[in-house]
C-alpha cells in the first residue's frame, strides 16, 4: 500500500532540539522558541504547496462553508426546527417560497432540518474519525516501537479487522448497543482503525531505523520519550491526512447506519432524513425533492473531506500522485 | 463452508505451480516454498474464521436486556411461555454451555433458529444465497472490467482532461451513499417523474408468473437498476487502484525498451504495462470486497432484492439475533475466503512474491 518515504522533507520537522550542547542563542532564542519557529516555517511551506492543489482548496472551502452553516444553525434556524408538535407547515408540502425545500411528513421545514442535520453528521464524522485515528495511531506506534510478541499479536488483530467487512461489524455493534450518537461513534471508530494502524506502523518502523533515534536512546531516552518526542511528530502529518480521509467515510457510515434505522431516533441527521423519507413513502410517491437535498449534502461533505485528504497526502508525499 | 471449499483448492493450485517453466531461478524457489505458503495462508484463514465465530457468539450476547423480550415483541406473555421460549432457543443454559453448543452446531452447519421466521437460519441463508450471488456476481464482473478499463485509460493519459474527468467522476460517485443513488434511480426510472415513464420495476426479483425464457428476461429486467447502482458506487475504487498501479509502472525501463523496439503505443500498454499493473490491482480488488458486501446489503434493502442483504435488513429491524448472527458470520466468512483465494493465486501470477 502507501509506503511513505521517511526521508520526505515535510515529515522531518523533528527532532526537537533536546539539549543543545552549548546554547547558541543569537537573539535569545531558546530551544523551544527555535522549534516553534521551525514548525511555523514548515506549516507555511505546507500551506504554500497545498494551495497549488485546486481540488484540495475547493474541498477546504466547501468544508468551511458547511462548518459555518452547522455552527450558526441555532441562530439561523433555531433548535425548535425539529419539534414535531408545533410544525409550521402541512405534511409533505412541495417546495414553495415559504418552505424552499418543502416539508416532511410532520410539516417541518426540510431546509431547517437539513441545516440542523449538518451538526449531527459533522459531529459524528469528526468524533468517529478522531477515535478511529487515535486507536490506529496508538496501535501503529506501539507495534512499530515494541517489537516481539506484542507487535505480532497487535498486527494479527489489525489484519483480522482489516479483512472484516467494516460496515457489517459496525451494524452488528450498533444493533447490540442502545440507540444513541455515542453508539454510532463507537461503532464507526472501533471498526475503521486498521488501515491507520498499518500506515502508522510502517512509518514508525522507518523513523525508528534512523540514526537520531539511536542517539536519543544512547543519551538515555526511554520508550515514552522516543515515541512521544521523535516518532509522534514524524507520523503526525500522515495521521492528519488519514483523519481527513476517514471523516469522509465516517460521515457515509453514519448516514448508512441511520438509514438502516440504527441511528439515534431523537436527533435529526442526514441519513435519518433519508430514512424518514423512505418510511413516509416519498419514493413510491415520486417526491424526489424530499430525497435529493440530504443525499447531495452527504455526498458534497464526503467528497470535500476526500479531496482535502488527497491534497494533504500528495503534499506530504509528492511521489504518490494519487493515493491507493 | 470452508472445509468443503479448501481441499479442491489445494489440489487446483498445486497443479499448475510445478508446470510453470520459463524462468528457472526465482520460479523454482517459489514452487518449493509454495505448499508451505499455502499451508500458512490456510491456517491463517482458519484462525480468522474461528475468531469470527467466537466474535459473532459473544458480540450478540452483549445485548442489554432479554432476547426473549425481543421475540415476543412486547406482548403480554406468561412466565411459563417465556421459560418455554428460553428452553426452545437454549437460552436457559449457562453461557459456556451455550458457546460450546453453538460452536459444535456451527461446525455441522446449524446456525440456530430464526426468531421471526421460526425456521433454521441456515435454510433462510441458502434460500437467499443464489439471488445475492446473481446480483453480486453480475455487478462484480461489470465494475471490475469497467474500473480496469477506465483506470488504464486515465493513467495512460495522466493529467489530461480525460483523466481528470474520469478520476473526478469516480471520486464523486465514490462519495455518494449507495442507498441514496438507488432511491433516486427508483424514482426516476421505476416510478417515473415528468415525461419519463417507469421503465423498470421498483423492486423485487421477479413479477411472478413467467416461465422459461420469459422468466430469465423478467429477472434480467429486475436486475438492471440494482446492478447499475452497485456498479456506479463500486467502480471508482477499482479505477483509482488501477490508475495508481499503472502510474507506478509507467516510468519503468522495460516500457522504454518496448517503445524503442518500435511497438505501437497501445500494444505497449496492453501487452507490457497493464499485465504488470494488474497484479497489485487484483489483491486490492479482493481486499475491497468488504466494501462491496456493505454495498450489497444497502442495494438489496433499497430494491427489496430477496438476497442475503435484504434478509439482513429484515433481521435487523426485529432484531432477530440468530439470523443477524448467522448472516454476520456468512458475510465475514465470504470476505475471508475471497481474500485467502487472492493470497493463494497471487504468487502463481507474480513470481516475485511469496517466497
Amino acid at each position: 500500500m502507501t509506503t511513505t518515504d521517511p526521508d520526505e522533507p515535510m515529515t522531518t520537522e523533528a527532532p526537537p532540539p533536546v539539549a543543545p550542547s552549548e546554547a547558541p542563542s543569537p537573539q535569545k532564542a531558546g530551544p523551544r522558541a527555535l522549534a516553534w519557529q521551525r514548525r511555523r516555517r514548515s506549516a507555511a511551506r505546507f500551506w504554500q504547496r497545498y494551495r497549488t492543489h485546486r481540488a484540495g482548496v475547493f474541498g477546504l472551502a466547501a468544508l468551511a462553508l458547511f462548518a459555518l452553516i452547522a455552527l450558526t444553525a441555532p441562530l439561523t434556524v433555531g433548535s425548535d426546527v425539529q419539534s414535531v408538535t408545533n410544525a409550521p407547515g402541512r405534511p409533505m408540502e412541495s417546495p414553495s417560497a415559504e418552505f424552499p425545500l418543502g416539508t416532511d411528513q410532520f410539516g417541518r421545514s426540510l431546509l431547517g432540518l437539513l441545516v440542523w442535520g449538518a451538526r449531527v453528521s459533522l459531529l459524528v464524522g469528526l468524533l468517529a474519525a478522531v477515535l478511529s485515528v487515535a486507536i490506529g495511531a496508538l496501535i501503529g506506534i506501539t507495534a512499530g516501537h515494541f517489537r516481539g510478541w506484542y507487535a505480532t499479536v497487535m498486527m494479527r488483530i489489525t489484519d483480522w479487522f482489516l479483512v472484516m467487512p467494516t460496515l457489517v461489524l459496525a451494524i452488528a455493534l450498533a444493533t447490540v448497543m442502545s440507540r444513541s450518537l455515542g453508539t454510532i461513534i463507537l461503532a464507526i471508530g472501533v471498526t475503521t482503525w486498521p488501515t491507520t494502524a498499518r500506515l502508522v506502523r510502517a512509518q514508525t518502523l522507518g523513523v525508528e531505523s534512523r540514526p537520531y533515534i539511536e542517539r536519543a536512546r544512547a543519551l538515555g531516552g526511554g520508550h515514552w520519550h522516543v515515541m512521544s518526542r521523535h516518532v509522534l511528530p514524524n507520523v503526525m502529518p500522515l495521521v492528519l491526512a488519514q483523519t481527513t480521509l476517514i471523516i469522509s467515510s465516517a460521515i457515509l457510515a453514519e448516514a448508512t447506519l441511520a438509514f438502516l434505522g440504527l441511528g439515534d431516533p431523537t436527533v435529526v441527521s442526514w441519513g435519518g432524513l433519508l430514512q424518514d423519507a423512505r418510511e413516509a413513502g416519498a419514493v413510491s410517491a415520486g417526491k424526489w425533492w424530499y430525497l435529493v437535498p440530504p443525499g447531495i449534502a452527504i455526498a458534497v461533505v464526503a467528497l470535500a473531506f476526500t479531496l482535502c485528504g488527497r491534497a494533504v497526502e500528495s503534499v506530504l508525499n509528492p511521489k504518490l500522485g494519487v493515493t491507493r | 463452508m470452508t472445509a468443503e471449499a479448501t481441499p479442491p483448492l489445494v489440489g487446483k493450485t498445486d497443479g499448475p505451480a510445478p508446470a510453470g517453466p520459463s524462468v528457472r531461478g526465482p520460479r523454482a524457489r517459489t514452487t518449493d516454498g509454495y505448499p508451505r505458503y499455502v499451508a500458512g495462508k490456510l491456517g491463517g484463514a482458519a484462525v480468522s474464521l474461528l475468531a469470527v465465530l467466537v466474535t459473532s457468539f459473544f458480540l450478540f450476547r452483549l445485548i442489554p436486556g432479554d432476547p426473549v423480550k425481543f421475540m415476543t415483541g412486547g406482548r403480554q406473555v406468561s412466565a411459563e411461555q417465556l421459560a418455554a421460549y428460553r428452553r426452545e432457543f437454549g437460552l436457559d443454559l449457562p453461557m459456556w454451555e451455550q458457546f460450546t453448543d453453538y460452536c459444535g452446531k456451527a461446525l455441522t452447519g446449524d446456525l440456530g433458529t430464526s426468531y421471526q421466521f421460526r425456521a433454521p437460519v441456515i435454510d433462510k441463508i441458502t434460500e437467499s444465497l443464489p439471488n445475492t450471488l446473481l446480483l453480486t456476481g453480475t455487478s462484480f464482473v461489470i465494475y471490475t472490467a469497467l474500473g480496469i478499463f477506465l483506470g488504464t485509460r486515465a493513467a495512460w493519459r495522466n493529467g489530461r482532461i480525460g483523466d481528470r474527468l474520469n478520476t473526478g467522476l469516480a471520486l464523486t460517485l465514490y462519495s455518494i451513499p449507495s442507498f441514496w443513488l438507488g432511491l433516486l434511480l427508483i424514482i426516476v426510472f421505476a416510478v417515473g417523474i415528468g415525461p419519463i415513464p417507469g421503465l423498470f420495476p421498483t423492486g423485487g426479483m421477479e413479477s411472478g408468473d413467467e416461465q422459461g425464457f420469459a422468466y430469465v428476461l423478467d429477472v434480467a429486467h429486475h436486475l438492471v437498476l440494482p446492478v447499475v447502482t452497485l456498479v456506479a458506487v463500486e467502480y471508482g475504487q477499482t479505477l483509482l487502484v488501477t490508475r495508481s498501479a499503472l502510474l507506478d509502472e509507467m516510468g519503468s525501463d522495460y516500457l522504454t525498451t518496448a517503445r524503442a523496439k518500435g511497438l505501437r503505443d497501445d500494444l505497449v500498454r496492453r501487452r507490457h504495462a497493464v499485465p504488470n499493473a494488474l497484479l497489485p490491482t487484483m489483491t486490492l480488488i479482493f481486499i475491497n470486497l468488504g466494501r462491496t458486501v456493505a454495498g450489497v446489503i444497502l442495494v438489496e434493502t433499497v430494491f427489496s432484492w430477496p438476497g442475503l442483504g435484504g434478509l439482513f435488513y429484515q433481521a435487523l429491524s426485529v432484531p432477530d439475533l440468530p439470523l443477524v448472527q448467522g448472516l454476520f458470520f456468512v458475510f465475514a466468512a465470504a470476505v475471508i475466503v475471497m481474500n485467502t483465494l487472492a493470497d493463494l493465486i497471487y504468487p502463481l501470477l507474480d513470481p516475485r512474491v511469496g517466497r
